[in-house]
């Protein structure tokens, strides 16, 4: 990291989005190791949450607002409380537990962890030199919801149909028994 | 205080990768697993829209990460539904159960 | 005096009476203990020197708190001493009739002036009284900041004043002020005082709403309502409600889950609150003005759900079972449609931020959106129904209908969590009549055209330039008229309750698939299309133009008429109350 002289001239406002993201990263991380670790499944479902709310944070921290609210609406109002009917409908007594076998579990922590490390090692080793792959302008501004509303119906008008289609299937899979 | 850059947020990502690929792993229920495929495609959308601020500064993240979230969304649509029908089937959704095809 | 012969009170009245004794003379002494503290720092610090060496930014950390916030603490600890002291006085004059309501009412009128007031002052600052730049780094940290205190009075100093109404221009040469504009300069700092404020408008709704509820549900059922508590009109209804409700036993359903059981209300009751992030009063009142305010109070109402599946689940009850899953398919369904409704304001204006929407509502009532063409009208009408049912207000409270589900998800909730609950529905339905007040009536935009302040100035000859912008804030926009308008809408839906009887759950979703969503449905493609016709960037017709311009003073004309009817039958019901059927029992009250 580029270390003191960045620090100097720095004004409130960063200090407070780093602060900020440092408050929404361990929110949605630990709500993800809640999601791993818990063995009630209604909990998991609210560790989800947890995890949710946190990424949306994020996202509003890197100016994605039109994504921060998306991802509220969509997932957090919509997607987890299908998620939650799910579990509703499925469990017999509101307390089943499915406790996975202990070598279960060593293995996969084991293959977890080896994936972080990998993928870390490999983003953070300098292999890959991300200032210089960069292609945005130093006056770039952040992008506006209007832009990215446009993009959707202009240029990515085709792969937003098809994503539509994709829910049209998802409803049809569903009334179909 | 460590000026956040674009490390940390692909840090942050493969933490989440990570957690989801073990929740699948580890998880019986059935639903679990999709609560770990959730988790999987928040730490994609995390890096697509790290990078299309860090990196592009256009907005073809965005629209991807709207893409990602709406796939989801149908995702558990008819993952919930298959659920549903294994549920009545087999009467739960433990997956080391489904192995009614297994000669 | 009586003598008390319950066996789990004291009997001792003499001990009991002592306590009042002891506290006044605990308040009287903290008060006095201020005087040494105000008289040390005073000297110590010494805030009304002028010399440039005493003006120092370090001070700005001990002078407001020592010096003026100690003041204001020997105040308090004093005037609650007197209180305790007199409450018999106090409680004989809060009680005569109209005094409460004139100190409520007075209470925010002066917490909205209150703030015009600083808002107006800082704006002065900002403009005539801050100096050049010159930064200055808070130590260790490395934060930049562009005035210090010697800077802020030495402009000051240099003639320029605030020009009040009635008083005249008043020059304020202290340094006490210099320390306390000083922390304003950062967001941090603003941004605290603006959470206060927020925090406290919020809580100022339950309080008001619940007591304003039952005097309706009372007033619709030909009774008073409550009487009792506070004295006039029984005012202090909230209180006492919330006081009882503090008291209750806190129990927890042995069979459930009592960390989610616990969890619960603050899941309901966080996310409305959130809402007030992004819902603006006004151009400038606004915490964080978003470009996607209007999702994001969505997203929020949204969320709100799962607190209650959460807690129907955790209660480990059928009927709470019952309630969360009815209320789960309700609002998620009714999501739909109440979203579909609010993309035609959207869509009208042509921009997703709330403020844009109500800035584009500013030339007189007849803009409103609800005016403005017939598509909008009945969208206003059908994201009124969804919005009734997203909050779970009659004729859609299934969740927690009491003559089917005891109480729904409410049945295992006592005590401090059951009014958690309530605080969040009643600040949900404030948000969501906030939001058709923007969407739909001009939101802080008054009846008249902006221009009429200007006309209004000139014809009243009015040359202070704080009257002026009184004037203008008036007549044009003012978070006054957003708050009209919300509790107007709020009003309406507890109206609607009292009147209309609880529909079935069926019939419930019937009304959403069924009725509400081809209805929006269809407005939004009417509206659509009326768009493309109508705009200048569009097809332009010019019969279109025209049937819309005469559909515009129809609808205008009709919401004239019903105002009025309304406010017309209000006040012939209240000259004529003895007169109409099933008048209030007066005369039969105890104490009349």
């Amino acid at each position: 990291m580029d270390s003191v002289a960045a620090e100097q001239g720095r004004s409130l406002k960063d200090h407070m989005d780093d602060l900020a993201f440092y408050i929404f990263a361990a929110i949605s991380v630990a709500s993800a190791f809640g999601v791993v670790v818990s063995q009630n499944i209604v909990r998991t479902a609210l560790f989800l949450l947890g995890t949710l709310g946190g990424v949306a944070g994020l996202y509003f921290l890197l100016d994605a607002n039109l994504i921060a609210v998306i991802q509220l609406i969509v997932y957090a109002g919509g997607t987890l409380i299908l998620i939650v009917f799910g579990i509703m409908l499925t469990s017999k007594s509101p307390w089943a537990e499915f406790k996975p076998p202990k070598s279960q579990i060593v293995l996969a922590a084991f293959v977890g962890l080896l994936m972080f490390i990998g993928i870390t090692s490999l983003t953070l080793s300098g292999e890959v030199n991300w200032a210089a792959r960069a292609t945005k302008t130093p006056l770039a501004t952040s992008p506006k919801v209007a832009e990215a509303g446009e993009a959707l119906l202009t240029t990515y008008l085709v792969p937003f149909e098809v994503d539509l289609t994709a829910i049209g299937a998802a409803y049809l899979a569903k009334t179909e028994k | 205080m460590l000026a956040v850059g674009l490390s940390h947020y692909l840090v942050l990502s493969a933490l989440l990768f990570s957690l989801g690929v073990v929740c699948m792993a580890t998880k019986r229920n059935a639903i679990g697993i999709l609560i770990g495929v959730e988790l999987v495609l928040n730490s994609a959308n995390v890096n697509l829209i790290a990078f299309s601020k860090f990196q592009t500064g256009l907005v073809d993240g965005q629209v991807f990460a709207v893409f990602v979230i709406l796939l989801a969304a149908a995702e558990a649509a008819l993952a919930i539904a298959i659920f549903m029908n294994f549920y009545n089937n087999l009467q739960t959704v433990d997956v080391d159960r489904g192995d009614v095809l297994r000669g | 005096m009586a003598s008390i012969t319950l066996p789990w009170v004291q009997r001792d009245t003499e001990k009991l009476s002592n306590y009042r004794e002891k506290a006044i003379r605990l308040l009287a002494f903290i008060a006095l203990a201020h005087i040494p503290i105000i008289l040390g720092a005073w000297f110590l610090l010494d805030p009304l020197s002028t010399k440039p060496a005493d003006l120092q930014d370090s001070k700005v950390l001990l002078v407001p708190p020592l010096c003026l916030g100690s003041i204001g603490g020997m105040l308090l600890f004093a005037g609650a001493a007197f209180a305790i002291y007199a409450y018999e006085l106090i409680g004989r004059v809060l009680s005569a009739p109209w005094v409460a309501f004139i100190i409520f009412i007075g209470a925010i009128f002066g917490i909205v002036i209150g703030v015009w007031l600083h808002a107006e002052i800082l704006m002065t600052v900002q403009r005539d009284w801050m100096p050049a730049k010159e930064t200055s780094v808070i130590p260790f940290v490395g934060i930049e900041y562009d005035h210090t205190v010697q800077s802020i009075y030495q402009n000051n100093l240099e003639g320029k004043s605030v020009d009040f109404p009635l008083i005249g221009a008043i020059s304020i040469d202290t340094p006490i002020l210099a320390y306390l504009m000083f922390p304003l300069q950062f967001p941090l700092v603003r941004d605290l005082v603006a959470v206060g404020g927020i925090i406290g408008f919020i809580s100022l709704i339950p309080g008001f709403g619940i007591w304003w509820e039952r005097k309706v549900a009372g007033r619709i059922q030909s009774r008073m309502g409550p009487m009792r508590a506070g004295g006039w009109h029984g005012w202090a209804q909230s209180a006492a409600d919330g006081i009882k409700l503090a008291f209750k036993e806190d129990y927890v359903p042995p069979g459930g889950d009592g960390v989610l059981f616990r969890l619960a209300p603050y899941i309901t009751f966080i996310p409305p609150i959130c809402a007030f992030i992004a819902l603006p009063f006004a151009t400038a009142w606004v915490f964080r003005d978003l470009d996607v305010a209007l999702i994001f109070i969505l997203a929020m109402l949204g969320i709100e759900v799962m607190g209650v599946i959460l807690a129907g689940w955790a209660s480990n009850n059928k009927w709470s079972v019952y309630g969360a899953m009815r209320e789960a398919c309700q609002m998620v369904s009714y999501e739909i449609p109440m979203g579909m409704a609010l993309l035609i304001p959207v869509m009208t204006a042509g921009s997703l931020s709330l403020t844009g929407i109500a800035e584009a509502q500013s030339g007189g009532f007849w803009t409103w959106f609800v005016f403005v063409n017939p598509w909008c009208f009945l969208a206003f009408f059908l994201y009124y129904v969804a919005s009734l049912a997203s909050c779970k207000r009659a004729p859609f409270d299934l969740p927690e209908s009491e003559s089917e589900l005891v109480a729904g998800f409410l049945t295992e909730y006592s005590g401090f969590r059951w009014s958690m609950f309530f605080f969040g529905e009643y600040v949900a339905m404030y948000v969501v009549c906030g939001l058709a007040a923007i969407l739909f009536l001009g939101g802080w935009m008054s009846p008249f055209p902006a221009s009429s302040a200007e006309w209004f100035i000139a014809q009243a000859n009015i040359e202070n330039g704080m009257l002026q912008t009184l004037v203008k804030s008036l007549l044009a926009a003012n978070p006054i008229w957003f708050i009209l308008k919300a509790t107007f809408l709020f009003f309406v839906q507890l109206w609607i309750r009292w009147t209309l009887p609880r529909i079935r759950i069926d019939q419930v979703l019937y009304a959403c698939v069924q009725v509400l969503l081809p209805a929006t449905m269809v407005v939004l493609l009417g509206n659509t299309l009326w768009i493309l016709g109508v705009s200048e960037n569009g097809l332009n017709l010019g019969w279109l133009i025209a049937i819309d311009g005469i559909i515009n003073k129809i609808l205008a004309a009709a919401g004239v008429l019903t105002l009025v009817g309304i406010v017309g039958i209000a006040a012939y019901g209240y000259r004529n109350n003895k007169k109409l059927v099933g008048w209030l029992a007066v005369d039969q009250l105890p104490g009349k």
